[in-house]
């Protein structure tokens, strides 16, 4: 029941974030520079044609009308038209949602399979050169920018050694027998490994790019953890009992250590998501943080509070999930 | 579990990856399938409507899909279209154009007259939204009858034709589009171009088919695929890694480096955008020594060779060599000593500097910050302290419409019919929302202009309007840009002077 509880409570502080959010960025995005009306006009547009367009978007109201206009229509599921493109801001982003959620979760994999990979491997090595040799590896991942991994990995995987695509989702002469926007999941249920490769080559440098610096966290943190367990008595009883130390590390140290790893995921996966705007960018994936650019670049205002909202309510999504799983991995927590 | 990464492991890994990175890469040796690095993304497919209307960028993709009423040609001279032939009645009451015969939309069905005139109608309806309202609704109360369209001029506008190859002066099919709507168009758009849209993904490309029965001639490349890639690091990787056979829009020090290097072809040639600096008729600029001098103390060649590894033309007035207007005989020297004296006059000096601010985009265009740092430094040496605020491109938009630019601000103007009223008519007209040199003097230079009929009389009218702003120094026009475009050795790329990258103007090497 307390469970049951913080879950109720964790939900309407959910909605009333997601109102505060909307708030802001309804107001700041009117504020800041940048009229879309004045960016659309040609040469010899006469105050008529100002007006005349001002009034077209709806923009000739006040910004507590429109903001009431723009509420409405959320709560019934209409998130406006964008301004630039005239289509549904709902159908636009929702569109673009998978693809941006499958790179952040490849990301994700990536960096918790480097990251993990690191953490075990240095502290199975301890006190030798290839732990030290991990410790700057992990240094250099963290200390560079995820930008810039993405125009190292384009210049070594893209220039000099070009293996792997450089822009783009999919290649575009490809036929793609898909329902949903969700290419790599549908291309693996189908059990079509030729969509499969072609996805993960598109997609494998923008993923690392995300990865890298989310890795050398991941491998720190786990690290750090696993290092303090194995000075823990039950540690030191298994291996007395006569456990090779791998069995120790992965089987009695392992699973007490990886609870703040898991929390650490849980929030750094949202800065993940955060990271792929630029990212998305620089390697053309047609996900919502190159949407969020290009919105942004022409003050598409119902697009730009679209995006916006639906990163809130992915950011506190995947809290509250984190804050669940934590609470069920937690026997201390589970039973309050 | 126990995990082992030995020598066998690391090989199996290596060819996993080899096999997974060689799904899907273009080969490089036979160009089959034209692959273009655009610079900018395609928001929607409809050309006459919206903020996409008006970018001078897309256009270019919009041409290979859609024909203009008038083809412009790559020199930006006009040539029959869909109209093979225009004009006005002899007294300017009506306009005549005849379509062309035996042209077929994308879908087989057959392009009209009744094409043309639903097309210019629809402009002119503000309910539409096209952004050129103004220029099409001077037309009105079209017949047609054959293949001759006949409208009524309900105020004359001298550039009504230079419209129908300039912005939003598309021809769109009336029959398919009251079929579909608005909504049915975007998903899939039809029109008379040379290439036909077969597949598009929002933010990442489209692919074009070759249109077999287009009346210019069927396009060399059978399919081309345009991606878009904003990001100019990203666009030079495509081009130099193979990914892609042509990109543009590069930093020049990138541009001559691929291009010595061998691997790739280079084409730069000067297009209708032009770099200029608005004065604001406010504070200090209300002095016409600090204009002058302003003007004087800048080296524009210079700025050219040093900063743009020489890719600019220097300009004095906001016409380019291409546009009708253009008169060689008014030049503006780079004069620091008399900007130096001018300044004295007015009591300034390097120890008493007159100061003002003037505004900038950073990476809008090539250089365009260090332009106005360069610009700025020399100005320091006349005896001109000026404070350099940067800004986004849309914030300049809105500051130009309200008439609140700084005393001075960078901007750049793309013109690409060439005429005088799309460059200095609109950038120096004070009640153009485009302008900010409200002085009455110019406004009554101008005014007649507009609705001037005799063409000669009309291009000598706005020669002299530029000789007058170059001697009062109304504005600093400083460089014609220069647009670089790189091709893989298999392809040809004929530039557009327009900007447009227009792929029906590739062919195989």
């Amino acid at each position: 029941m307390p469970l049951l509880r913080a879950i109720l409570i964790r939900l309407a502080t959910t909605a009333v974030t997601l109102l505060g959010v909307a708030v802001i960025v309804f107001v700041v995005i009117r504020v800041v520079p940048g009229n879309p009306i004045a960016m659309m006009l040609p040469p010899g547009a006469t105050e008529d044609d100002i007006a005349r367009l001002t009034a077209l978007y709806g923009l000739d109201k006040s910004i507590a009308e429109q903001f009431a206009i723009w509420l409405s229509g959320v709560l019934r599921g209409d998130f406006g038209t964008s301004i630039t493109t005239r289509q549904p801001v709902l159908s636009l982003v929702l569109g673009r949602l998978p693809a941006t959620l499958e790179l952040s979760v490849l990301a994700l994999l990536i960096a918790v399979l480097l990251g993990g990979l690191a953490a075990l491997t240095g502290t199975r090595a301890r006190g030798t050169r290839a732990e030290a040799a991990i410790d700057i590896a992990n240094g250099m991942a963290l200390s560079v920018p995820d930008f810039l991994w993405g125009l190292i990995l384009i210049l070594m995987f893209g220039v000099v050694w070009p293996v792997f695509h450089i822009s783009g989702r999919v290649s575009p002469a490809l036929d793609l027998p898909f329902a949903s926007n969700f290419y790599l999941f549908e291309s693996l249920v189908r059990l079509r490994p030729d969509l499969t490769a072609d996805l993960l080559a598109h997609m494998i440098l923008p993923a690392l790019a995300l990865a890298l610096p989310l890795a050398a966290i991941i491998g720190q943190l786990l690290k750090q953890s696993l290092k303090e367990t194995m000075h823990l008595d039950y540690v030191t009883l298994a291996r007395t009992k006569g456990y090779g130390e791998t069995h120790v590390i992965l089987r009695e140290a392992l699973p007490n250590a990886v609870l703040p790893t898991l929390t650490l995921i849980g929030v750094q996966f949202t800065f993940l998501i955060g990271g792929t705007v630029i990212i998305e960018r620089l390697f053309s994936y047609e996900g919502l943080g190159n949407m969020a650019i290009d919105a942004v670049i022409n003050r598409d205002l119902p697009l730009i509070q679209g995006i916006v909202i639906l990163f809130a309510v992915i950011f506190t999504a995947v809290n509250l999930a984190v804050d669940l799983a934590y609470a069920a991995l937690n026997p201390r927590l589970r039973h309050g | 579990m126990t995990m082992h990464l030995n020598r066998r492991n690391l090989l199996q890994l290596s060819a996993a990856t080899v096999a997974l990175s060689a799904a899907g890469l273009p080969a490089s040796a036979q160009i089959d399938e034209l692959v273009i690095a655009y610079n900018v993304t395609l928001p929607s497919w409809d050309p006459t409507v919206g903020p996409s209307a008006v970018n001078p960028t897309i256009q270019g993709i919009y041409q290979s899909v859609f024909d203009q009423f008038i083809l412009q040609q790559p020199d930006l001279a006009p040539a029959p279209g869909l109209l093979t032939e225009w004009g006005w009645n002899e007294d300017r009451s009506k306009v005549v154009m005849t379509v062309r015969e035996g042209v077929t939309w994308h879908d087989g069905s057959p392009f009209t007259a009744e094409d043309v005139a639903w097309s210019l109608e629809r402009a002119a309806n503000p309910e539409t939204g096209n952004p050129i309202n103004f220029i099409w609704s001077t037309l009105g109360n079209f017949t047609v009858e054959g293949n001759t369209v006949t409208a009524d001029v309900l105020r004359f506008e001298p550039t009504i034709f230079k419209w129908m190859y300039f912005l939003t002066g598309y021809v769109l099919p009336k029959a398919y589009y009251e079929r579909v709507g608005a909504e049915g168009f975007e998903a899939a758009p039809v029109g008379t171009g040379p290439y036909m849209v077969d597949s598009f993904e929002r933010n990442a490309f489209v692919r074009l088919k070759a249109n077999p029965n287009y009346w210019g001639g069927k396009p060399e490349f059978d399919t081309v695929t345009i991606k878009f890639v904003p990001d100019a690091a990203s666009r030079v990787a495509e081009v130099e890694s193979g990914n892609s056979h042509v990109t543009l829009e590069m930093p020049y020090e990138e541009y001559d480096r691929l291009r010595q290097g061998g691997a790739l072809t280079g084409t730069a040639i000067p297009i209708s955008d032009i770099g200029m600096i608005f004065l604001n008729d406010i504070d200090v600029m209300l002095d016409p020594n600090v204009r002058k001098a302003a003007v004087l103390a800048i080296d524009k060649q210079l700025i050219i060779d040093r900063l743009l590894s020489g890719y600019g033309v220097k300009i004095d007035t906001l016409q380019t060599p291409e546009y009708d207007a253009f008169d060689a005989a008014i030049s503006v020297p780079y004069d620091p000593e008399q900007a130096m004296a001018l300044l004295a006059a007015s009591g300034y000096g390097p120890d008493n500097p007159v100061k003002f601010t003037i505004q900038t985009t950073r990476g809008f265009k090539p250089k365009d910050y260090e332009m106005i740092q360069a610009i700025v430094g020399m100005w320091r040496k006349v005896g001109i302290e000026a404070e350099i605020e940067v800004y986004e491109i849309a914030k300049h938009y809105e500051l130009r419409a309200a008439d609140t630019l700084a005393p001075a601000a960078f901007y750049n103007w793309g013109n690409s019919v060439g005429d005088p009223t799309t460059s200095t008519g609109f950038a120096m007209f004070g009640p153009s929302p485009h302008s900010v040199w409200d002085g009455e003097d110019l406004i009554a230079m101008i005014g007649p202009l507009w609705g001037e009929a005799d063409e000669e009389k009309r291009i000598a009218g706005w020669k002299a309007v530029d000789a007058y702003i170059a001697e009062n120094a109304l504005v600093i026009p400083l460089l014609q840009y220069v647009q670089p475009i790189l091709a893989a050795p298999g392809v040809t790329v004929t530039p557009h002077a327009s900007g447009a990258l227009l792929p029906a103007l590739m062919t195989r090497s």
